[in-house]
């Protein structure tokens, strides 16, 4: 049975569906696995192994009936902890939501049920999707698969790891500023943030509004074109989520990527990026070309403030989206006496981690009267800037083409300095900024860890980033690594 | 001048009031600002609440269009502009009844600005500009039960609320201003259908700030804003007691302090209210979870179709079409019901001024003593036209009608039918109404020698009672009239 | 400009977060560390550049005006830190 857990989700649905496979051992496969490496990997909070074989069997009921399958039936998939599922514990990673079992399912969630993918658990993430590294989880730090010493990246490591760990084939995760990239490329998995209003919104618990974006995680960009398609679309619930058609997302994977024209911004590069890393993408980028692209240089200058604007921006979201964590209607409560003010206090003290704590305060003072116009308003100015680069970059070019992440895995603990953690974002963070897509597809190994290639599409052009991203996966086969575990 | 004198001179000044209104309106909607809950006052706590009106972690907020029209057809009622971009924001205070923390409301860019509402104290006509009319979510309940806990009810969260603010330089200048301006801001909500307008229900708030200044002056002193207003009256009272309370302060040399004042209803005084604890700091910003409205003309036309007569194009159309005085107009106009009810009554009995007179009197008078709703009075338009009617047409006599429109109330029963079972008709055989002007002149000699000799004619009158009374008020006056003046001509 | 103690005791309330000293300590210097980081953006010329709040161009998302089921009470209060009679509990408000 063990070989399931290498299939793609793809090949394990095609299985499933004629029979050769039950979604009841696809299932038991990924919570075998899950059970054999946890205790090493930690990349779920909550395992719902039960649920998830009950749903087995209702699948594999309905092909008995002789019912036709919906597109993902029987395939186990990971949800980053701070989707909303109805009935089961939901913690955003947050010890103030140590408890909190939602009333409701999220869209996406939803979503997934009817194309018959199955959840087995929910994962492990920087609290509240604020860090890079998983090592803000308010409960545990999940390690990355390929070296357990180091982090496997946020804040949606937990989802990253999953995949990479051969735990389930597919997984979710949220972008707000790289943290569906960043742990992709830290993996060696694929990892897409779709266009801003792509996906619902309705049941992710919020960082920063303007910025989060659900996303696929996946082994091979196929297989992250099928989630994607899955869980895309209009959402009555979400007034973000835009009313666009959304079209077969895999079907475009396997077409020709010959005169494509590919952009490489070149203040991506720059100090940060480790020689290494940028080596690897170099080589990509010639390969790419090898394959019929067109590449060339380019500038999106802007991007030199993005950190600081985002570091603006998503804390005073923040701020503001966590100020409902409050001791009164769910979660953490603390047991201190101190009357209805000093019990917010307290709760919330109690509650959140010191990075939470850190981004709200800096949030707050930037919102305060007499700062709005010198921070949070000239921030948004400059996401503008930003995002007008973006919109010159691709009247010439199809593509963009950058690094996700300026390394490979650190080691747990190294990036003490808040700061210097933060920089582990700087290429993905402007993408949010402008509302684009991109993929990270692995693109090499540094020193025996996985190092990712970002492609940064038009807004709502995903069907053009697939096929050059998988393209490229086809014609190198670096998806076919897997960690020793 | 010396201090003594200056002294005087401060203890001696006239104050006036100067009163800028900021009220808030529970839109009239199905359900919810943001969600699907249902809008309805009162019911059992916490029952009329989903994911997103009690602030669960990952709901979002969707904007109810209804909601966003009745702002719209609020602001054309007052004479705004509308702006063509406008945004919701997120006001951010912590309060147990708040449940996201943040109240979404609008900030820099309200639906409407700059209009007016025209009011008219003693005969005098006032113009009253208004800053903004925005959309915002009410916040919950919160109870304070005994004891050292409070209870929370989220019922009320996120149910659709309008603010109201009047302009600066504020315009009204005195407690009947202040009164007859939320009269007629009610008048055109309820118009509108915007708004029930039940201030006991507090669905129609109003927070007026009050500061005084000498009489004569133009400039503007420290004000304190009055909270918890829930009639007109107190309204009035509560504008007049922080004038004379400021006032008095200021004769005696103290300061004003800016503040928000209670009012007891009770004690029918102001007290001072411990602030919000921390400081007032609400850090707005755009509310990222909702897009932009961009509210072109073709949509405020739509809206403005859609929207019925006003209060005062209607009191026109009354004092021109029914030829009623300006008063009566005014007072029929003053709630749509009202002014419906008049106008379906007129229609059918082709009397105007008749109906406004039994509208504005005997009906008006029913109806209070059983604290009854116009639209919800057991005479019907078409019951009271009919019995209009049946005076027109010299069936019974005014004085029947009295008795009629109070057992037509009673029983809801049709006037026709009441007349008969009753035998109200006006006596029309004269026989039968000459045998009791002569019983009257017979049983009254002294009174006839009056009349007739010394010329006292205004005794005249006490006749005519006697034979009404005599025919218990069915004789028709026309008739006892002329069979009076016959027999004095004798 | 950095923040003193006071400043950031000042922010800490209207976060709602009560800070310990020790805590203060430990949030002071990355706080300051990131307004600094922000001071590269006030040299920038964002004269006459609007700004973006939401990155996707969509105005006029309504709803129709229809009620939809609510959540049961029990569903509305089950992850209540406390609750009675149907309510939500907190301690006492002083009334306003």
């Amino acid at each position: 049975m063990s070989e399931l857990i290498h299939l793609s989700a793809l090949d394990l649905r095609d299985k499933i569906a004629n029979g050769a496979v039950s979604a009841r051992e696809a299932v038991t496969a990924s919570l075998q696995r899950i059970e054999a490496v946890e205790s090493r990997v930690r990349a779920f909070i909550t395992v719902t192994g039960e649920q998830a074989l009950a749903q087995a069997d209702k699948i594999d009921a309905m092909r008995s009936a002789g019912e036709t399958l919906p597109p993902l039936a029987g395939v186990p998939v990971a949800l980053k902890d701070n989707m909303c599922t109805r009935g089961v514990l939901t913690t955003a990673g947050s010890k103030i939501l140590h408890n909190f079992i939602p009333p409701y399912n999220g869209t996406v969630v939803s979503r997934l049920v009817e194309s018959g993918a199955i959840s087995v658990g929910k994962t492990n993430l920087d609290e509240f999707a604020m860090g890079s590294s998983t090592e803000n989880s308010g409960f545990h730090t999940t390690a990355n698969p390929y070296d357990l010493s180091r982090v496997p990246g946020g804040s949606s490591g937990g989802s990253a790891a999953a995949v990479a760990a051969l735990e389930t084939p597919l997984a979710l995760g949220s972008d707000t500023g790289g943290s569906i990239r960043q742990p992709a490329s830290l993996c060696g998995v694929v990892g897409l943030k779709p266009t801003y209003g792509r996906v619902s919104r309705y049941g992710l618990i919020a960082y920063a509004s303007s910025l989060d974006q659900i996303g696929p995680f996946g082994r091979t960009v196929k297989d992250c074109a099928l989630l994607l398609n899955a869980i895309s679309g209009h959402d009555p619930m979400d007034s973000t989520s835009t009313d666009v058609p959304v079209p077969d997302f895999a079907a475009t994977c396997g077409e020709s990527i010959k005169g494509m024209k590919i952009g490489i911004p070149t203040e991506y590069f720059g100090a940060g990026v480790s020689a290494e890393v940028a080596a690897a993408v170099r080589t990509a980028i010639a390969q790419l070309t090898a394959l019929g692209a067109e590449a060339e240089e380019c500038s999106l200058p802007s991007t030199e403030y993005a950190l600081a604007s985002y570091y603006i921006i998503a804390p005073a979201e923040c701020s503001s989206n966590l100020a409902r964590f409050d001791g009164v209607k769910y979660g953490l409560r603390s047991s201190e006496l101190a009357g209805h003010i000093g019990l917010t206090e307290k709760s919330r003290d109690e509650g959140f981690g010191r990075e939470v704590k850190q981004r709200i305060m800096i949030g707050t003072y930037t919102l305060s009267a007499g700062y709005y116009d010198a921070y949070y308003k000239r921030a948004q100015q400059v996401r503008t800037l930003i995002r007008k680069d973006f919109e010159r970059a691709f009247e010439k070019y199809d593509l963009l083409v950058t690094p996700t992440a300026p390394g490979p895995a650190f080691k747990v603990g190294e990036k003490a300095d808040p700061l210097e953690m933060k920089l582990a974002d700087i290429c993905t963070i402007p993408v949010n900024m402008a509302g684009l897509p991109a993929i990270s597809v692995p693109c090499g190994m540094v020193d025996g860890l996985p190092v990712g290639l970002q492609i940064i599409g038009k807004a709502y052009d995903e069907c053009t980033l697939f096929r050059l991203a998988h393209a490229y996966e086809q014609s190198t086969g670096w998806h076919k690594n897997s960690p020793v575990l | 001048m010396s201090d003594t004198a200056a002294n005087v001179n401060a203890a001696e000044t006239e104050y006036e009031p100067v009163v800028g209104m900021e009220c808030h309106a529970e839109l009239l909607t199905n359900s919810k600002m943001f969600c699907g809950c249902r809008n309805e006052f009162g019911g059992e706590p916490n029952t009329r609440c989903c994911p997103v009106c009690t602030g669960m972690p990952g709901a979002l907020p969707v904007m109810n269009i209804q909601a966003v029209e009745h702002v719209m057809r609020t602001a054309i009622a007052l004479n705004c502009s509308i702006n063509p971009h406008a945004k919701f924001d997120r006001k951010n205070y912590y309060y147990p009844d708040l449940p996201k923390g943040y109240q979404i409301s609008e900030y820099d860019i309200p639906i409407g600005v700059t209009g007016w509402l025209d009011i008219e104290v003693n005969g005098q006509p006032k113009r009253i500009h208004i800053r903004r009319v925005h959309l915002e979510e009410d916040t919950g309940k919160l109870f304070h039960v005994a004891g050292d806990e409070s209870f929370v009810d989220l019922n009320r969260s996120g149910v659709p609320l309008m603010e109201i603010v009047t302009d600066f330089p504020p315009d009204i200048q005195s407690a009947e201003e202040g009164r007859e301006y939320l009269t007629r801001l009610r008048s055109i909500l309820t118009y509108i259908g915007v708004c029930d307008g039940k201030m006991e229900e507090g669905s129609l708030r109003c927070e007026p700030n009050v500061s005084v200044r000498p009489v004569g002056s133009n400039t503007f002193g420290t004000k304190t804003e009055i909270k918890n207003l829930n009639s007109f009256r107190s309204v009035y009272k509560g504008i007049e007691f922080e004038t004379q309370r400021q006032a008095e302060l200021l004769r005696k040399g103290e300061r004003v302090v800016q503040e928000t004042r209670g009012w007891n209803d009770t004690r029918q005084v102001t007290f001072s209210q411990r602030s919000k604890e921390g400081e007032e700091e609400y850090r707005y910003f755009p509310e990222p979870d909702l897009v932009p409205l961009h509210i072109n003309e073709d949509w405020i036309e739509r809206v403005r179709a859609s929207m019925p007569e006003l209060p005062d194009a209607r009191r026109a159309r009354f004092i021109s079409e029914f030829a009623l005085p300006p008063y009566d107009a005014g007072i029929l106009t003053d709630t749509r019901a009202v002014a419906d009810y008049f106008e379906e009554t007129a229609r059918l009995c082709g009397d105007a001024k008749t109906t406004s007179n039994w509208v504005m009197g005997d009906l008006a008078k029913l109806l209070n003593a059983s604290g009854t709703e116009i639209g919800a009075s057991p005479i019907t338009p078409a019951a009271l036209a009919e019995m209009i009617g049946l005076i027109t047409d010299g069936t019974i006599s005014g004085k029947i009608a009295k008795q009629l429109i109070e057992e037509m109330y009673a029983t809801g029963g049709s006037p026709k039918t009441i007349v008969e079972e009753k035998g109200w008709k006006t006596i029309k055989d004269s026989g039968a109404v000459l045998a009791a002007v002569e019983k009257v002149f017979a049983a009254n000699p002294n009174i006839i020698t009056d009349i007739k000799v010394k010329g006292l004619v205004g005794k005249r009158g006490f006749l005519v009672g006697q034979v009404m009374r005599e025919t218990q008020g069915k004789a028709d006056p026309g008739e006892v009239n002329r069979l009076i003046d016959e027999k004095l001509a004798d | 400009m950095a923040l003193t103690r006071e400043d950031v005791k000042k922010v800490a309330l209207l976060s709602r977060l009560e800070l310990t000293e020790d805590e203060i300590d430990t949030q002071i210097g990355p706080l300051n560390d990131l307004l600094k980081q922000f001071e590269a953006l006030q040299q920038l010329d964002v004269t006459g550049v609007e700004p973006t709040s939401h990155s996707i161009p969509v105005v006029n998302v309504l709803r129709e005006d229809v009620v939809k089921p609510s959540l049961t009470r029990d569903e509305v209060l089950a992850n209540a830190p406390e609750s009675r009679e149907g309510c939500f509990v907190v301690p006492r408000v002083i009334a306003d």
